[in-house]
């Protein structure tokens, strides 16, 4: 006998393997194996052929590749004999699937197979063909199994109606053919054959509406019958599961009255008094019970509206959220919201029991409940609710604290009946899990706080008063930080007392103590820090007693390696030594922030949230700010709708958090963003033509504190007297102006390098731009260029826009534009100047895709264009 | 609509697959893989059913081995536990007094029942 061949019988290999102590055996012994399977392939053995690919099955199992094995099933099914097949279409219901193409070759045994007259290979060729038929078989054999669905054997009419499924499913336009036999299925008496049946009904309707009509007409009838007869049917021992004859076909049977019933009124009529009574006398004290209870309970939801069944249907459900098992609970908190639509009413008797499931140990039990929670809120309830979820804040786990904040919030939010009550819980909430909190919604709460002018007193002693207790809370600590600052003088005359409020006395130092602590404090990221500085520049206009002091804290920052608060600081610092006389006006109170507007764009700028910048702008340090403080480059596409909802929700923030700004500006100049001449943000600045310069963004590089802080307190002195806008817009935040030496006025500095001829950059019919150079004398990778547009045609441009996009090689910076409407034929222009910074300066010349769109009469224009024509050296 | 049927013993090797919707071996030993790890972890007193990508796992523990179902999200998990609890008298039956052994060296007959 052939050494290598496969002697062992399948037993001894099993046990061979599982004999194995470590990986490297047990590869060894499959190895060995495979090589003798292989052997006896390429042999054409005939004896030992099922043996072998009955191995192969369970090698393929323990996970290791059997691909040589796919002919050897192909070769046993075309076999005679009986195992042979048995083990040929195992095989190739394991090995294979549907996609392989080896599959056509097997559709033409698998044909005979079907017509054979052993009836168990015919069962063999179904079970095969059921579990991995692809369309195109599906669609050769399918008059086969149509014809075996009026087999004699029950066995095989039931494997035939398995089959027919998958047909369906997979070539659905087939289903006309099967709906005939299938009326005759539904009148089976043996259990299996009607379940597959019943199955192949439901998948019909669901995949062709002809055969849902067909279905609706004639057997709504014959389906309620059987349902009854088998309800009431005495015991029969064959079908009987925990007393209950046959719960599947129960299940099957509720599933398909359910899709017939649905959004057709005469037959769920004819369908509640059955329903009625499996709702009732089914017992549930056994699983299988409630599954069909469950089951019940979902098809009176989807049918058409009956009064009194649905009230049934809620009772069930409420049973069940009382029961003791999980499974059950889950099962009716997902089923009661989807109830929830339907009855709102009848859900909210069950509340009590709902907010105690919030309270589960079971995570999944627990996340259905507050989704269900969150979707029962409304005005009249919103109170209790709100503060058995606040309770179960403190205790819940770190895990599901996140969610159950965020729900939590949404629900003060839009429920909140007045401003003291939402202020109130949003305390709460902020002590006890500020770290979940996300930024809009501390934005929300600061919003609201400044516009209930009312409460100012009142916001500001809670805040204070829970910042003594807790610190930990990051939001917290800088909302405090914030309404500290802005209405101190409230604080520390108990101004606005309302009655529910014990007095506190707060003297000033206290107020500049606790906003010092949240400086000092080693957990304190960036963004507390810098709006406690802030704060402390409020607060030293405000208690001018505590100025020194406060110049001290603020100077103690001064050499700190974070470049914006050394910035702040600075800055601050130089505003409360030098100009005591605007300082007063630089911290006014804040403009009432328009909630409306505030909700409007935090809801057009939520889709574009973090990864858009400006919103973040604020909060980053300078260094790490990337994306805010270089906006404009890029290969890519600028489409100005993006930065522009983010960017005025954003500097909205900026407004609100970083600077207060004197009323007369509005809510401007502090912005620096991306200004690809967006003139949203023109609008707000309500001064087109200044490009309030500082605003430039250069990359930052952070450099070492020492150097360029002089001049930019030089810059500050120059600026103070001219503009009271330029010194806001420098102490804003994120002006990282220190490199470039472009922090004082036009960034168009000495025409100190070697002059370059202009350039016509664009032309078109109605249009025309010119672009001006220059460089500065040390630096010969940087070129300033002035564009200037002008308008040939004879309209007017209106909301004029211009953007551009270079290379990666290049940095592109650009200012904002003069104006934003061109007058026609010339009359005007709109200058606008960029930077660009070349990378490959001397090896690549620059190039430049711009994009411009302006309005003609109301219409929307849009010209492209690229620029190839700048000189050479640049 | 039944996905797939697993049956995996604590260790995670898998004694039974039984897969409805074709997937590539490298994806089925991953999903074998996760979902061995969801069901072994969780707690006794939890509800039997997990979500699972888009779909959804019911599970029961039978002495040491994990039978899980993959099906649909719209589908009656209650019902999917009675099924399963009929497959293992199924295999009891067949098998008389049914242990992980039998289906381990039996594993041609056991395809063939689900």
């Amino acid at each position: 006998m052939n050494p290598f061949s496969s002697g062992t019988r399948l037993r001894d290999m099993i046990r061979a393997i599982r004999a194995c102590k470590t990986a490297a055996e047990e590869r060894a012994v499959v190895r060995k194996e495979c090589a003798a399977i292989r052997a006896a392939i390429n042999e054409n053995d005939q004896d030992y052929r099922h043996r072998n690919l009955a191995k192969l099955m369970f090698i393929h199992m323990l996970g290791y590749p059997t691909h040589f094995g796919q002919m050897e099933c192909l070769k046993l099914i075309a076999s005679p004999g009986f195992p042979e097949k048995r083990i040929g279409y195992l095989g190739l219901m394991l090995l294979l699937d549907e996609r392989q193409e080896v599959l056509m070759l097997v559709t033409n045994s698998v044909k005979q197979d079907l017509n054979h007259t052993n009836q168990y290979i015919v069962g063999l060729a179904l079970c095969a063909l059921g579990n991995i038929c692809s369309a195109e078989m599906a669609r050769d054999l399918a008059p086969e199994v149509e014809r075996l669905l009026q087999f004699r054997d029950p066995n095989i009419r039931k494997k035939a109606a398995l089959c027919s499924i998958r047909i369906i499913k997979k070539v659905p336009d087939l289903a006309e053919n099967f709906i005939n036999p299938v009326a005759a299925l539904l009148k089976e008496k043996h259990h299996g054959v009607l379940i597959t049946g019943v199955q192949l009904c439901t998948d019909l309707c669901k995949v062709s509406p002809e055969a849902l009509e067909y279905f609706r007409k004639k057997c709504t009838d014959g389906l309620v019958r059987t349902l009854r007869d088998l309800v009431n049917s005495p015991y029969a021992p064959e079908y009987d599961i925990a007393g209950i004859t046959d719960p599947f076909l129960h299940i099957r049977l509720l599933k398909l009255l359910r899709v017939l019933g649905r959004g057709d009124a005469d037959a769920s009529d004819s369908m509640n008094d059955i329903l009625a009574q499996v709702a009732t006398k089914t017992e549930s004290n056994k699983n299988a019970g409630n599954a069909i209870l469950y089951e019940c309970v979902e098809t009176i939801m989807s049918i058409e509206d009956n009064g009194g069944l649905r009230v049934l249907a809620i009772n069930i459900l409420g049973r069940f959220l009382s029961n003791r098992d999980n499974n059950i609970r889950y099962v009716a908190l997902n089923m009661l919201m989807r109830a929830i639509t339907v009855d709102a009413q009848a859900v909210q008797r069950h509340r009590a029991t709902i907010l105690e499931c919030v309270k589960d140990s079971d995570a999944s039990i627990r996340k259905r409940a507050l989704e269900l929670v969150y979707l029962l809120v409304n005005e009249s309830n919103v109170k209790p609710l709100t503060k058995e979820l606040v309770d179960y804040l403190e205790v819940s786990d770190q895990d599901f604290k996140g969610d159950l904040t965020a729900k939590v919030c949404s629900i003060i939010e839009k429920f909140s009946p007045e401003k003291s009550w939402y202020i109130d819980q949003m305390l709460k909430v902020l002590t006890e899990a500020g770290n979940f909190v996300k930024d809009e919604v501390w934005h929300a709460l600061v919003v609201v706080i400044s516009n209930a002018s009312d409460l100012h007193g009142y916001t500001v002693r809670a805040l204070f008063r829970a910042l003594q207790t807790t610190a930990e809370q990051e939001s917290l600590v800088r909302v405090a930080v914030w309404c500290i600052g802005e209405y101190g003088d409230l604080l520390v005359s108990n101004a606005g007392m309302l009655n529910v409020e014990d007095p506190i006395t707060v003297t000033e130092s206290d107020a500049v103590d606790i906003v010092e602590s949240a400086i000092k404090r080693h957990a304190s990221d960036l963004t507390t820090k810098s709006m406690a500085l802030i704060a402390l520049l409020k607060l030293s206009s405000r208690f001018p007693s505590c100025s020194g002091r406060i110049k001290d804290i603020v100077v103690q920052h001064k050499g700190s390696l974070v470049l914006e608060l050394q910035q702040r600081s600075l800055e601050f610092n130089s505003i409360i030594e030098k100009h005591q006389n605007i300082r007063s006006a630089l911290v006014e109170r804040m403009p009432v922030l328009d909630e409306a507007t505030f909700g409007g764009r935090r809801a057009s700028s939520l889709p574009n949230t973090v990864s858009t910048s400006s919103g973040t702008a604020v909060k980053l340090p300078n260094g790490v700010a990337k994306p805010s403080a270089a906006p404009l480059v890029d290969l890519l596409d600028l489409s100005d709708d993006v930065p522009a909802p983010s960017s005025s929700g954003g500097d909205f923030l900026q407004d609100l958090l970083g600077v207060n700004l004197p009323p007369a500006t509005q809510s401007e100049g502090t912005n620096q963003t991306p200004k690809a001449g967006t003139d949203v943000l023109l609008d707000l600045l309500s001064i087109g033509s200044t490009p309030a310069q500082d605003n430039n963004l250069s990359t930052p590089d952070i450099l070492s504190s020492g150097q360029d802080n002089k001049p930019i307190i030089a810059s500050l002195d120059l600026l103070a007297a001219p503009s009271l806008t330029h010194t806001t817009s420098s102490t804003a935040s994120n002006m990282m102006d220190l490199l470039d030496g472009l922090g004082p006025a036009p960034p168009k500095p000495a025409e100190n390098g070697p002059a370059y001829p202009s350039i016509v950059a664009f032309e078109s019919s109605s249009l025309r731009l010119t672009f001006n150079f220059s460089k500065q004398p040390g630096n010969p990778q940087t070129t300033m260029i002035s564009g200037s547009f002008t308008n040939l045609s004879s309209n007017l441009f209106t909301d004029f826009v211009f953007q551009a996009a270079v290379p990666k090689f290049l940095q592109l910076h650009l200012d904002p534009a003069s104006g934003n409407s061109l007058p026609a034929s010339g009359n005007g222009t709109i200058t606008q100047s960029l930077k660009v910074t070349n990378s490959q300066h001397g090896k690549k010349p620059l190039v430049m895709r711009l994009r411009i769109a302006y309005k003609v009469d109301g219409k929307d224009v849009l010209e492209e264009g690229q620029i190839n024509n700048f000189p050479r050296d640049l | 609509m039944i996905r797939f049927i697993l049956l995996q013993n604590r260790q995670g090797k898998t004694r039974l697959a039984k897969y409805y919707v074709p997937l590539e071996d490298s994806e089925k030993h991953k999903v074998e893989y996760e979902v061995h790890r969801l069901v072994v972890n969780r707690d006794p007193k939890f509800t039997n059913f997990v979500e699972f990508r888009t779909h959804k796992v019911i599970y029961r523990r039978y002495a040491g081995l994990f039978f899980s179902l993959c099906v649909d999200i719209t589908d009656n998990e209650l019902a999917y536990l009675e099924c399963i609890h009929l497959f293992v008298e199924i295999l009891d039956h067949f098998f008389s007094n049914v242990c992980e052994l039998d289906l381990v060296f039996n594993f041609h007959k056991v395809l063939v029942l689900p």
